[in-house]
Parts: structure tokens; sequence; C-alpha cells
């Protein structure tokens, strides 16, 4: 349908999508984390592992990979639950800097040089697939009794426990979906790109990530996804720009939160209601 | 009248400081009980033994006889307990439903998969419990700006959201933290009305307070703390005319 | 060996600790941290580089440059990224100063190219014996002017009258802003000091290693958080002490774990700290 530069795109595309919506869902009970490669890396090598050394088919593979990923967001959310804002922030950063030195360290993974010969399997099927499930599941996320206790934990904890939410087993909850998801993406990413090493997952990749969502806006999870679709095409557009990318890039956080720092996407941004109110404005005939 | 609430020796010291020194008391079920003493007599520190905001530092307190002293807030507001805030602490970027709604929380069910799913045995409850909140709304006056952001509201209004949200909890023992703070005398009035009504629907409440209009109105009997002890307890017109409760108050004056 | 280890542990901690004394002073009077402070080490460097070799001046003088560049650079950072940013979130600042980072980094990138330069060092390689302890002129240097540095930081904080400014503000703004002192020019200033600090110290650490690149500000910028963290945030004992601990346990583990271990050390480390004593070890100044 696509000619094959198209096609690799709007794979990036979902990936990244999916990667958005991980961290969205953290933020969503208020939990920063910048430490998602780390997850993300955690489904790739997974998924690998299982389909080069086992011989596992694909959905087997990625599910196990998502499962791990979840595991070891279980496992690093519960202890990080008392941390707040930047305390969580830097841990959820050390805790991606120690993996991928461990993982360096690993000759089983490949080490530093990573796993080459990854078969292929994800094709914009799968991820697109998958993508629509994700949206349809934030969609209800909304108006669901889980969406309002995560929502409220990030409002006011304290408030939220007293009005009987149990806010230690929701933000273990978010974030290890929040992990399941980044390894999910992170093994349709390692079956997508054939190759994989230590470095794809570095604390970079989660910065990437967080930039999604700083740009889309966590104000709705339409936000994330914008920004990572507008992030996936940038460097298209930017081509010329070569070795002054980074530059521009960096630059951008900056602007950014100088100018609209909550995001491009607000809660009323695809409401009727909300533009409607500006032509009413207009139309309206000056008071006598 | 049967024991709802039953402090026995509370304590809570923080660092150095005794907030609570040995507090005891006990609220009937069905009374309206009111707390008064100087600012930072450890009146909201009680409260936030009592709800499990914070740990007891000594001492021991029970719900309809069970101790309650080690449980996590979310599990006594379960077991009937809930408060409202003296700052007021709403959540503001959600809609004045939603926040009754989270009220809702520990009475209804479901997680995940009923996110997705629309099971029919959830969907019952959902509309139960929607509607539920909605007539706390009605109660409060507050129905038509359900779709109102918190954050939105009068100050009034906030105050009647949080009362709202916390009775959608259903629970048996409502913990009132200075609500008539920042009214007027009509609203104060209001507010007493209000609370009466609370009571008639079944409810015992817990009331901190300042305003003497509120505590000699509606209160069955109160206690007064001061430095973090308990110096008098009794019926309102008993307790005003006490020597050392108004040689606190007065000592406060400067 | 071990005595060896002692002196190699405590030069590059020392150069650690006015990193680590950096951020604390910035967390110290904002609460935020700069993530960009790495840069502004690394920058620092570059600037002492550029005035030894282009404009030939000696290393006691471009020392001098790279503090005042570092400084310079600091007061932008913070009209840039922290006082139109700090009454909207703890986050903003951080996320600003990210980008800074990364902005910061490919600048150097682009202009000095990708690889190490090395420092053209004018100090002779002398080495002293005291006790069992031998000590090269370079080091000798770097620890009298790291230590010099920070005795003078102390003073400065505990003796003069800005300092005191300072020291107030840090406990709290509103109450600081009540009694007179030029708040806002405060923080600049902080961030000018603390900017110095990092600047001073990039230029050691170039010095130290004999290298200079683009890329070293992001791990040191890193392991200086995690100094704070295992010190205590805002707390000025715990940078110090806390840059000397962990200068001392990395060369200690270049020798006993392989080296790629050793950057993972400092990261295990504090990430035990936050789990187990979020305060740190000496505790934090309280915000």
């Amino acid at each position: 349908m696509f000619d094959a530069y198209t096609s690799q795109i709007l794979t990036f595309i979902g990936i990244n999508s999916i990667l958005a919506l991980s961290l969205y869902i953290t933020a969503l009970a208020g939990q920063l984390s910048v430490g998602h490669a780390a997850f993300m890396g955690i489904g790739a090598y997974t998924s690998t592992l299982l389909m080069t050394k086992l011989g596992w088919p694909f959905f087997l593979t990625t599910t196990c990979g998502a499962l791990a990923g979840g595991f070891f967001g279980f496992c690093i959310g519960l202890p990080t639950l008392r941390l707040r804002d930047l305390y969580l922030a830097i841990a959820t950063l050390a805790f991606n800097i120690i993996w991928v030195v461990l993982v360096m360290n690993i000759e089983a993974f490949g080490g530093a040089l990573g796993i080459f010969n990854v078969p292929k399997a994800t094709n914009n099927t799968i991820v697109y697939i998958s993508l629509v499930v994700l949206l349809f599941f934030f969609y209800r996320l909304k108006d669901s009794r889980l969406g309002r206790a995560f929502r409220a934990i990030e409002e006011n904890e304290e408030a939220a426990r007293a009005m009987g939410v149990n806010a230690v087993y929701y933000k273990v909850y978010a974030f290890t979906l929040g992990a399941l998801l980044a390894a999910y993406a992170g093994a349709l990413y390692a079956h997508f790109v054939t190759f994989i090493s230590p470095h794809d997952f570095e604390v970079d990749r989660s910065i990437e990530i967080l930039l999604f969502v700083v740009l889309g806006g966590a104000q709705t999870f339409i936000g994330p996804v914008i920004g990572a679709v507008l992030l996936t095409l940038a460097p298209e557009f930017l081509r010329f720009l070569a070795e002054y990318r980074l530059l521009v890039y960096g630059l951008m956080f900056v602007v950014i939160m100088l100018i609209r720092h909550e995001g491009l996407i607000e809660e009323d941004t695809f409401s009727w209601k909300r533009w409607s109110k500006i032509f009413r404005r207009e139309n309206r005939a000056p008071a006598p | 009248m049967p024991l709802l609430l039953e402090v026995n020796q509370a304590s809570k010291i923080f660092g150095g400081l005794k907030a609570l020194d040995g507090v005891s008391m006990e609220v009937r079920e069905g009374e309206i009980f009111g707390l008064i003493g100087p600012n930072g007599a450890g009146k909201t520190t009680l409260f936030n033994l009592v709800s499990g905001a914070l740990p007891v530092s000594g001492g021991r307190i029970f719900f309809r006889q069970k101790e309650i002293s080690l449980l996590p807030d979310y599990r006594i507001c379960r077991l009937g307990i809930a408060r409202t805030y003296q700052n007021i602490r709403l959540f503001g970027k959600m809609t004045v439903l939603e926040n009754v709604m989270v009220g809702r929380h520990s009475r209804t069910r479901g997680g995940l998969w009923s996110t997705v799913l629309r099971l029919p045995g959830d969907q019952a409850e959902k509309v139960r419990s929607r509607k539920i909140a909605e007539e706390w709304l009605e109660f409060f006056h507050l129905l038509g700006k359900k779709e109102e952001k918190a954050s939105n509201l009068a100050y009034g209004e906030e105050r009647r959201l949080e009362m709202a949200r916390a009775l959608a909890t259903e629970p048996s023992l409502l913990l009132l933290d200075e609500p008539s703070a920042g009214m007027n005398p009509q609203e104060v009035r209001d507010l007493n009305d209000l609370i009466l009504k609370i009571r008639r629907q079944g409810k015992t409440i817990f009331i901190i307070e300042h305003n003497m209009r509120v505590i000699m109105d509606i209160c069955d009997r109160i206690a007064v703390l001061d430095f973090g002890q308990k110096i008098a307890e009794g019926p309102p017109a008993e307790v005003r005319a006490n020597p050392r409760v108004i040689e606190a108050y007065l000592g406060r004056e400067a | 060996m071990l005595a060896q280890q002692l002196i190699n542990g405590i030069t590059l901690g020392s150069t650690y600790a006015l990193v680590a004394l950096g951020y604390t002073l910035v967390f110290g009077i904002l609460g935020m941290i700069n993530f960009a402070h790495g840069e502004i080490f690394m920058l620092g460097a570059y600037i002492a580089l550029l005035l030894v070799t282009i404009g030939h001046l000696d290393i006691f003088w471009s020392l001098i440059g790279a503090m005042a560049g570092a400084a310079v650079l600091g007061m932008i950072i913070e009209r840039v990224s922290f006082r139109p940013l700090r009454k909207v979130s703890i986050l903003a600042p951080l996320i600003s100063t990210i980008g800074l980072s990364i902005f910061l980094r490919s600048l150097a990138q682009v202009i000095f190219g990708a690889e190490s330069t090395r420092f053209p060092v004018s100090i002779k390689t002398e080495f002293y014996q005291l006790g069992p302890f031998q000590v090269s002129l370079l080091q000798i240097v770097i620890l009298a002017v790291s230590f010099g540095i920070m005795a003078v930081f102390q003073v400065f904080i505990k003796k003069t009258k800005l300092g005191k400014a300072m020291r107030a503000t840090s406990e709290s703004l509103h109450t600081a802003g009540l009694l007179g002192i030029p708040v806002d020019r405060i923080i600049l200033l902080s961030f000018a000091v603390a900017a110095a600090l990092g600047g001073v110290a990039g230029v050691l650490l170039g010095l130290n290693f004999n290298a200079v690149s683009p890329l070293m500000g992001k791990m040191v910028g890193l392991k200086g958080l995690t100094i704070i963290i295992l010190g205590g945030m805002g707390n000025i004992t715990g940078a110090m002490v806390g840059g000397l601990f962990l200068g001392f346990v990395e060369v200690l583990s270049v020798g006993y774990l392989t080296s790629s271990y050793r950057d993972a050390v400092a990261f295990a480390l504090m990430f035990l700290v936050l789990l187990i004593r979020p305060t740190g070890l000496f505790g934090r100044v309280v915000r």
C-alpha cells in the first residue's frame, strides 16, 4: 500500500506513540519516570532472546517481553513509592543508567555490541491494531473508576486516600502498566529494526519519550500521541539541519516550556464548545 | 446511644513536639460532637489520627469497638469514616461530579478490565453509583454545576462539594474540619441547617469549629483542646462557662 | 598502593565536590535541579582550553576566565529556565534545563568536534614523596585549588553579608523577601556562584585526565546528582564529603572492578540511598 520508506516512518510513529502512552499512564497517577527506555529495552531483549534462543513465536515472545517489563516495573515501582517528583525522576534515571551498564556487561545478551539478526516480525498491522486498542482503552479510562483513581492521586494523594482510594496499589499499578507498555513497544521495536544494543535504550531515549509527552501535553491521551507523531516526523523535515539537529531539539524543550508549558493539546482542544466560543464572541453586535 | 468512636489516650509526637498528649473522648452514634480550642491546640491532628492520615504515637482509637489505630486511611474510609479539610482539598482539575464519584470509589468495584469491557454487573453498579453521586450533589445544591471544573467553583460551593464527596463514601461518621471558615452569618445559618439535615440522614458528626454560632446551635456535646490536652468536655453551655476554657482562649488574645 | 589510591581518589573527589556544591546551591535556594550544570562544567573546561591555546594565558588566568565565563552562563540559564518557570511547577525548569543541556552539548560538539582534545598542560611532571604518599605536582595544584575554593566558599557563605543573605533566602524565599533581601538578585548570584564552581571543576578535571570532550559534562553532571542525593540535597557539607567519597570509591572500583562497572557504582549507591534514606546521609535542608 505504501512505499517502503513511508511504511517505515509509519511503523516508527506507531511504536513511538505506544511509548508515549506508556509514559503517559505513569504520569496520570502523578509519577514522572525518566527511565522508561530501560523497560523498553527489557521488552526488546526478552522478546529477542526468547525467539532466537528458544524459537518461540512472535505473539508469545512479545507478550513475555511485555510481562517482563511489567515485572521489573513492579519491582522498581514498589520501593520508589514514597518518592515524589524530582526524587522519583532521579531514581528512575539511575535505574536506567544501571540497567544499561549491567546489560553491556552480560555476554549472553551480546554485551556492548548488542544482538544482530533479530528476526523481523513486526509489521504495521500489528503496531496499529495495538495502538488502536490502546487508544480505545485510554478513551474509556477517562470516565472509569480506575481513571478517576489515578487522577485523584495525581492531584491530591492524601485526599484520595481519605476517600478510600488505595494510593499505594494504584501508583504501583500505573507504574507497572507503563513499564509493561514500554516493554511491549520495545519488543515491537526489536523485531522491526532487527538489531538492538544497550545504547538504544539509554537515558537519551527516555528523554526522547519524555519529550513526546512534554510537547503534546499530558492533559489528554491524544497529546502524547501527537507529540510522538510530530517528533517522529520532525527529523525527516529537518534533515537539512544535519548536525544541528540536536541543537534544535534541545532548544525546543526550552522554547516549549517558555511558550506553552502544558504542551500543545489541551483538554478542550478538540471540543466544539471551546472553538465555537470564538465565533460567537466575534459575531456579537457591540452594546449600544 | 451506642458508642461509635472511642479515642483512648491518643498521643502524637512530631520530632520533639508533642501535638497531642493523652487525649480521650467518645462520640456516640447520632450525635453532633464539637471540638474546639485555640489555634495549634491539636484539633486537626486528632482528626488526622482518627481518619488514619497519620499514625498514632501512643494510645488507641476504636470505631464500632474495632481498633483502627494502626489502619491506613483508605481502609478507615471503607469502614465508614469520611472527612473534609480545613484548607479544602478538592481535585481541581476534575469536574464537580467526578470529585463526588471519587468518593464512590470504595463502594464500587472495577479496575482494568471493566474499563475496557462493558460487563453487565459493573454497568448496573456504575449507573447506581452515579445516581447516588448526583443525589448528594442535589442535596448540596450543586447538581446544576456537575460538569463544571472544581477549581472554578465559588468558595462556599467548594466547601459543599467537599462535603458531598465525603458523604458519597457512605460514612457513618463524618469529620468536618472548620466548615464555616470564611462564611458570613447567613451562610453559617445555612450550614447549620445542612449539618442537621445530614444528621437526620443517620450520620454522626464530629466537627472542629471556631464559630460559636455553630457550636452553640447544633452541637450536642463538645470537647476543648489546649496545647494537645483535653481541658473540658460536656454540653456547650456548660463548657462555655468553664473558667479553664475561658482562660485558654483569653490567654491567646495577646 | 591503597595510600596512592587515596590521593588519586581525593584529587578526583575534590572536583566532584565542586560540581556537587553547584547543584546543592541551586537546590538549596530554589528546590530545583539545574540539569545543565554538567554542561557548564564542560564549557568551563573549554573556555580555559581556549584561553590557554588561543589567548595564550597561563593556567591561573584561564582558571579565572573559566570561572567568569561559567558564571555568566549560569546567570543566563537562571534567566531563561528558572526565573520565568519556577512559579509554574517544579518540573518545568527541570525539563527546560534538560533541553539546555542537550543544546549546549551539541553546540560544543559542533564547535569543537566530538573527540577529546588534549589540555596543553604547562605543569611539570614532578613527583613528591610525602610519607607513604606519592603526589604529582598536578595533583597538588588540583587539590590546592579545589580545597582553596571550598574554603573560600565556606567563609563566604558563613561570614559575609552576601553569604548570609543567600542562606536566608535558602531557608525561606518569602521571609527573605520580607526582610528586605533582594531575592531575585540573590538567586541570580547563587546561580553565578554555582556555575563558577562547576566551571572550575571542569578545568581541574580536564587537567587531571589531560582531556576535554563535549561529552564530559554528561556523566559528571549525573554523578554530581548522585552526590547530592547521597549527601543530602541542599546540604553543603554533604556535597563536599559526598564528592570526596565518590571520588575515592570510583578510584577503588577501577582498581578492583572492571571500569565499565565504575559508573554504575555511583548510581547504584544513589538508588539505594533514595530508597532507604531519601534525605541523604547528612540530611536535607528543610524546604
